[in-house]
């Protein structure tokens, strides 16, 4: 089995004390080096046939369409040595156009949209592409500090090839001037790792007279050796 | 040569995400091996319950086999049994997973790994995600185990899920204090 290579220090962010919640939930102890044995190469897959036909399109999932503006976000999923990753899982979750989630914890005094749900998720193809129809996600304040406002974002979850593959992650939107004040962007030190997470808007994907395109790629680790030159 | 995405966390709404899924179910009928209950807690520095955590897991079946293509060795995983459970902690930071007592797998170097199942945490407040594993008690196999072995022994108890009933297991998740489970940089 080929290993994964291990992660650049500074990719993925550590706590952070600017975003408050981390601040009892990180592990102080140091991690545990350990090699990978078959338990973290071999890894989790979902039951694709599950996957309906409109799970990737958010504004037909109700009988109306959602109120906002509708975009398209497409991507591929790569490992870091540039070979895309078919049969990926991909999801995401996200605010409505009002900046309110469909969740009953979210207290943000801004509009439910019954047509909206918010979730959705589909599976790379052989290219390692996914595609997206959805609403732009509204700001919205949270408690972090005094005038605490996320920049717009849509949250990712990608299940890989293998256990170590797996990542959650934010994509944002280019030039929200949010992002220089949001701890939880931030907490990627880097300005040029940071700017990883953040979408392009794309003329190529933008369908005329229908919705903006955004471009958005998510890279995993990779292999020491791709398994061809193995 | 692409750079690595940088992990983000789940924020505190990833429910909403999950109630969209398939169910978890990693035990149909006619699955091989031991039926277990492994159940426990996520718990914080000050040692409240994390009420908004992610807890994946991914095992090996009853045989110690992987349903996974680099899982090459000869014969098939169990067909009624799925390695990934996944779990949205309750209110007091409670979880529960139904499965199978996995088997031994194989090791990198000279004998084998002691039964065990990987495991992924993330939660709001969490920016990255935690990796940890869950042995279990009753393995005489653990003491040989080549990664258990790599953990200093004062800590390699935090590994360990204690019996508590007939096929129950207790293993508690915590994230930061005395008691902090052992995380691994794999």
């Amino acid at each position: 089995m080929v290993p994964y290579r291990r992660v650049p220090a500074g990719v993925h962010p550590p706590e952070d004390p600017a975003y408050r919640s981390t601040v009892l939930r990180h592990p102080l102890q140091p991690l545990v080096e350990i090699p990978q044995t078959i338990s973290e190469i071999t890894g989790p897959s979902y039951p694709y046939d599950v996957i309906g036909p409109v799970d990737n399109d958010l504004t037909r999932q109700h009988p109306t369409a959602p109120i906002g503006e509708r975009i398209v976000v497409e991507g591929r999923v790569l490992d870091d040595n540039g070979q895309p990753l078919p049969r990926a899982l991909v999801e995401i979750w996200q605010a409505n156009a009002c900046g309110r989630y469909a969740h009953e914890v979210d207290r943000h005094d801004a509009p439910l949209d019954p047509n909206f749900t918010g979730t959705g998720r589909t599976i790379t193809d052989d290219e390692g592409r996914y595609r997206f129809v959805t609403i732009k996600p509204g700001h919205y304040p949270w408690g972090n500090h005094y005038n605490a406002w996320r920049p717009a974002h849509i949250h990712f979850s990608v299940l890989g090839p293998g256990f170590l593959t797996r990542l959650v992650t934010q994509m944002y939107f280019p030039g929200d001037p949010l992002q220089p004040l949001d701890p939880i962007f931030n907490s990627v030190r880097d300005s040029e790792v940071r700017q990883r997470m953040v979408s392009s808007f794309d003329i190529g994907l933008t369908i005329p007279d229908w919705a903006l395109g955004f471009r958005w790629d998510i890279v995993l680790r990779g292999r020491e050796a791709t398994p061809a030159l193995a | 040569m692409a750079g690595i995405t940088p992990s983000q966390t789940l924020g505190p709404y990833f429910g909403i995400l999950l109630r969209g899924r398939a169910k978890c179910r990693q035990v149909r009928d006619g699955a091989r091996g031991t039926r277990i209950v492994l159940e426990g807690r996520v718990l914080d520095g000050a040692g409240a319950g994390i009420n908004d955590a992610l807890i994946e897991t991914w095992q090996a079946d009853a045989d110690g086999r992987y349903q996974h293509a680099e899982d090459c060795r000869p014969g098939t995983a169990d067909p009624d049994f799925n390695g990934f459970g996944w779990a949205h902690t309750g209110q007091t930071g409670e979880f529960r997973f139904e499965t199978i007592k996995p088997g031994p797998v194989p090791s990198p170097g000279p004998g084998i790994q002691a039964p065990h199942i990987v495991v992924s945490v993330m939660a709001r407040g969490i920016l990255t995600r935690f990796i940890t594993r869950i042995y279990f008690e009753d393995e005489g196999a653990n003491a040989g185990d080549p990664i258990l072995t790599l953990v200093p022994e004062a800590r390699r108890d935090t590994l360990i899920a204690r019996r508590a009933g007939d096929h129950v297991y207790a293993f508690d998740i915590v994230m930061q204090g005395p008691r902090e489970t052992v995380f691994f940089d794999v």
